[in-house]
């Protein structure tokens, strides 16, 4: 059965039962031991371990599990019985009470160092804990340990990246990211956005299966392949903003015919994130697809630097300056520039700021 | 007597956690309680309103169009903005496609766990499963080659030793009763489920940009343009699609979906006089079919007390209060008092236990839920309270046709609608009727196309210079859930006060200033429990609810001092 599975795997990767059998065989007479030891190869190679990953929900809306469940390629079904092995998950898990609580302590006890801990939620500090507890344990207390004995730490979602909207002026929680509620944690990976897209989180999986590594970040400690370019960069009515064409006012003729957002507040040259690309549920549509402005939700603190949502964003090069076209690397100029502005003004307004990546507890790339 | 405690209550949103204690194999008394608090309401103090619906979305990314929907009509009704036609059709095709996709995540990947034994499918037979599932439908993936192809799936799965999200499950559990073959049809409906799920909701990116947390609201419209004549708007390229979609959609409910119900509920009939609670309910009714204040709601309001379906009395807002006798908050007049949301209050102040602990102390406060109440009465709201009142009142006809269908199949009476199981029939015959209705919206808005008419937004009360300069507005929605609220005070162009009543604070909220209980609580007590270790038919009653705790958590009365107590990092 399994070797049926296993055989189909290869083969849709060229490679052929015989071809796998005569490599175990290779390996039997490699490792010094009788060739009648090759079927016993292959049942252990065939029977390798799914990579475990438990999934910890603490300050969320369980949108990030949502966008899990949109997942395309793999579906989300694949993905659980093929490929990981998705070990604790409240939402989706049969077991509750002590029996879920037994799965995860037992996971993380015999897999202390080779577990991949997800967090869904931003965690909180305030009244002891209180304001967030899991079979009567402070979350901070839950995630210190999980994150603590996890390979990798993956926070999905801008409330577990950057705090969030519990972390939003006035923070009435002490909510914190999973940065700044467990210090130091290993590898740790930022999957910002709200919620983060179905097709990047199974991209940062598929990666990591694929590569044997985990990918190089920016520096909010996300992934480039998602977060390396701005949502400006790559609209589609990129063209419209660079020929001043502009929505004035909502379903007017520019707004029908699909002209730039911007002056309705679109937020797209402040927010790195792939939306444009990948787009989203199976590339259907996006939120400027659809009509409306960027609200920059792939961004630190956006709650507080991007609102009001349907302001316009001060300072970015090519608006107000007539219809030339704007050359690139004056925009990109520009761009920096505006994103610094903004990301300023947070430093002022926010409590406290500081998700910037430190050189030490950065995933390794080898 | 044992105590049993439930905590973390899974296959739910968010964070409940429930406490029992269970006498000679029954539950002779329960408590609810949420544990977790974000105070989203207070984060809402100050800002555009016109951005409040980004906010209060956020509140829940299960029920991610609903907050949205209230938000935007509560600012609307105080600031005085009118949606046009359009927009108003294509929020009832969002947020009915919101209700059917919930419906069948929440039976399939969130309840059927409860009634399903997984690990009893490897017994099954595939030409057996078969017949069954061609019995009870003309699903075409029903042959005994795609059962074995599942069965051998899930066989090479649990060999392989790592049962993930199914480890520790129940499987075993005395109190499972479907045969092999049954358990193996609902596991391949499972995993169908999951890809339905996926692509049905490609309406909301189509509608919304995305899914979850669309993003195509405006308060006084839509941002989604309409225009046939462009490649940039909905047009009738979008029209096609929806329809599809909605096909699609009505194939698998009916096909599916409905006759699952059935067939699992043929196997469990006790279950239709078990977990009924406390016997009123509450619906404030949905998907107005005009555009006027006072336009035909699709879902119509109602008010049900003591399970009396020939007295369906009219919801009056007034009427609703928050109490916190057993919440971790303070009120002003008093811990033991009711208030109106336009004078609601709510500051947090957690008392014990400190965490880590092992039990509440609910002799005290141990919630972070409120206790609504409507004319001081707890209320039941959700799929049950609607379809109660629609097949009291006839309106709309179709559920007392499709309920009616359902107890003559089950053999049953309508008194075995209060029940765990009436709230699961209840859920599926509104997802039948909800997707039945969705083209016919589809279809006005074609017809809207064909006169030209493109409006999608009231701009004439965009600019916050055309607002009252002091305002009130309350908005009402049907959430998959059941009733929900949200209440705001405008002052200046910005947020005052804004305050939410949610479904699952109805239903989950703890026992109120006289101890009487809410109705989880209420529906728990004489739910039998054959192995107080593992309390799956706990679980059976509370899913039946639908949790939702992100939801039900949330409310600050932002214009309270208290609040500065809570220590901010």
């Amino acid at each position: 059965m399994m070797a049926n599975r296993l055989a189909e795997a290869l083969e849709d990767r060229g490679i052929s039962r015989r071809d796998f059998m005569t490599f175990c065989a290779s390996m039997a007479v490699v490792l010094g031991l009788p060739n009648e030891a090759a079927p016993a190869i292959a049942a252990a190679v065939e029977s390798e371990a799914k990579p475990i990953l438990v999934w910890l929900e603490f300050q969320d809306c369980a949108g990030n599990t949502e966008s899990l469940l949109r997942a395309s390629h793999p579906t989300i079904a694949d993905l659980i019985l093929d490929s990981i092995s998705l070990s604790y998950h409240e939402t989706l898990m049969a077991a509750a009470g002590s029996q879920a609580e037994d799965v995860l302590a037992k996971t993380v006890g015999d897999n202390k160092g080779k577990y991949i801990a997800l967090i869904e939620g931003s965690i909180p500090t305030g009244a002891d804990g209180a304001y967030c507890t899991i079979g009567g344990r402070a979350a901070l207390d839950i995630a210190r340990e999980i994150c603590g004995g996890a390979a990798a730490t993956i926070a999905v979602g801008t409330c577990a990246s950057f705090g969030g909207i519990p972390a939003a002026r006035p923070n009435p929680t002490g909510a914190l990211s999973v940065a700044d509620a467990v210090p130091g944690v290993k590898n740790l990976i930022n999957m910002s956005a709200c919620p983060a897209n179905a097709e990047n989180i199974t991209a940062l999986i598929v990666y990591y299966l694929t590569l044997k590594r985990w990918p190089p970040l920016d520096q909010y400690r996300r992934p480039l392949f998602a977060y390396g370019k701005s949502i400006h960069d790559n609209c589609e009515r990129r063209a419209h903003f660079d020929a001043g064409q502009y929505v004035e006012s909502w379903g007017d003729a520019a707004h029908r015919e699909g002209h730039c957002l911007y002056k309705m507040g679109c937020k797209g040259p402040a927010t790195s994130q792939n939306c444009p690309v990948v787009r989203w549920n199976e590339g259907t549509n996006w939120p400027i697809g659809c009509g409306h402005p960027c609200v920059g939700c792939a961004e630190p603190n956006f709650w507080d630097t991007m609102t009001p949502f349907y302001q316009r964003l001060p300072n970015v090069a090519g608006f107000d300056v007539g219809s030339w076209v704007d050359p690139v690397g004056l925009s990109l100029t520009g761009l920096v520039a505006a994103a610094a502005a903004v990301h300023g003004v947070a430093e002022v307004v926010r409590h406290r700021v500081g998700h910037a990546a430190s050189d030490e507890d950065g995933p390794e790339t080898e | 007597m044992t105590h049993i405690v439930v905590d973390p209550v899974t296959r739910i949103e968010g964070h409940l956690r429930v406490e029992a204690e269970v006498d000679g194999g029954v539950v002779k008394e329960a408590w609810s309680s949420s544990t977790m608090f974000r105070g989203i309401e207070l984060i809402l103090r100050g800002r555009d309103p016109r951005d409040a619906w980004v906010f209060a979305q956020r509140i829940c990314g299960v029920c991610t169009t609903v907050h949205a929907i209230a938000s935007i009509r509560a600012v609307e009704k105080a600031i005085g903005a009118v949606p046009p036609p359009n927009a108003r059709l294509l929020r009832n095709i969002i947020i009915s496609a919101q209700a059917v996709q919930d419906h069948v995540v929440h039976f399939y990947h969130l309840h059927a766990l409860d009634w399903v034994d997984i690990v009893s499918a490897l017994d099954a037979d595939p030409a057996k499963t078969s017949t069954l599932a061609q019995s009870i439908s003309d699903w075409p993936l029903s042959s005994a080659t795609y059962f074995s192809g599942m069965r051998d799936r899930i066989k090479a799965f649990i060999e392989r030793g790592q049962l993930g999200i199914f480890a520790n499950g129940y499987w075993g559990h005395p109190a499972y009763r479907l045969p092999p073959e049954a358990n193996l049809m609902a596991v391949a409906h499972y995993l169908e489920a999951l890809d339905f799920q996926r692509r049905f909701i490609k309406i909301h990116a189509l509608l919304g940009g995305k899914n979850p947390h669309l993003q195509s609201f405006l308060v006084g419209g839509m941002a989604t343009p309409v225009d046939p004549d462009s490649q940039s708007a909905l047009n009738m390229e979008t029209i096609a699609a929806l329809n599809k979609l909605i096909a699609d959609g009505l194939n698998f409910v009916s096909r599916v979906y409905l006759p699952d119900v059935l067939a699992i509920a043929s196997y469990y009939k006790d279950w239709a006089s078990i977990g009924a609670g406390i016997g009123n309910y509450m619906v404030y009714g949905d998907y107005p079919e005009g555009d006027s204040d006072n336009a035909q709601l699709f879902f119509p309001t109602g008010a049900i007390h003591n399970r009396d379906l020939t007295n369906i009395a009219t919801v009056d807002h007034a009427k609703i209060t928050e109490q916190i006798a057993h919440s971790w908050y303070d009120y002003s007049v008093g811990d033991d008092k009711g208030l109106n949301p336009f004078e609601g209050e709510t500051t947090p102040h957690y008392t014990v236990p400190k965490p880590p602990y092992e039990r509440l102390d609910v002799a005290q406060k141990y919630s972070w839920l409120k206790s609504p109440r409507y004319d001081g009465a707890a209320m039941e709201v959700g799929p049950l309270a609607r379809m109660l009142v629609a097949y009291s009142t006839g309106r709309p006809a179709r559920v007392k046709v499709l309920a009616d269908k359902v107890l003559t199949t089950l053999g049953v009476g309508p008194e075995a609608l209060f029940s765990t199981l009436g709230r699961i029939a209840a859920r599926a015959i509104e997802t039948q009727v909800l997707v039945e209705s969705m083209g016919r919206w589809v279809q006005d808005l074609a017809e809207n196309m064909a006169r030209r008419d493109y409006r999608i937004q009231d701009n004439s009360k965009w600019d916050p210079s055309s607002w009252p300069r002091d305002c009130f507005g309350a908005g009402f929605h049907e959430a998959p859930r059941g009733a929900l609220g949200h209440w705001v005070h405008i002052s200046n162009g910005s947020i005052v006060n804004y305050q939410c009543v949610v479904p699952s604070t109805w239903n989950a909220g703890p026992r109120d200033a006289s101890g009487h209980p809410g109705p989880y609580e209420a529906a728990l007590v004489g739910t039998p429990v054959a192995k107080p270790e593992q309390p799956l038919e706990i679980l059976r009653t509370l899913h039946s609810f639908d949790p939702c705790m992100a939801c039900g958590v949330h409310v600050v009365d932002a214009t309270k001092r208290e609040i500065a107590r809570v220590r901010v990092m």
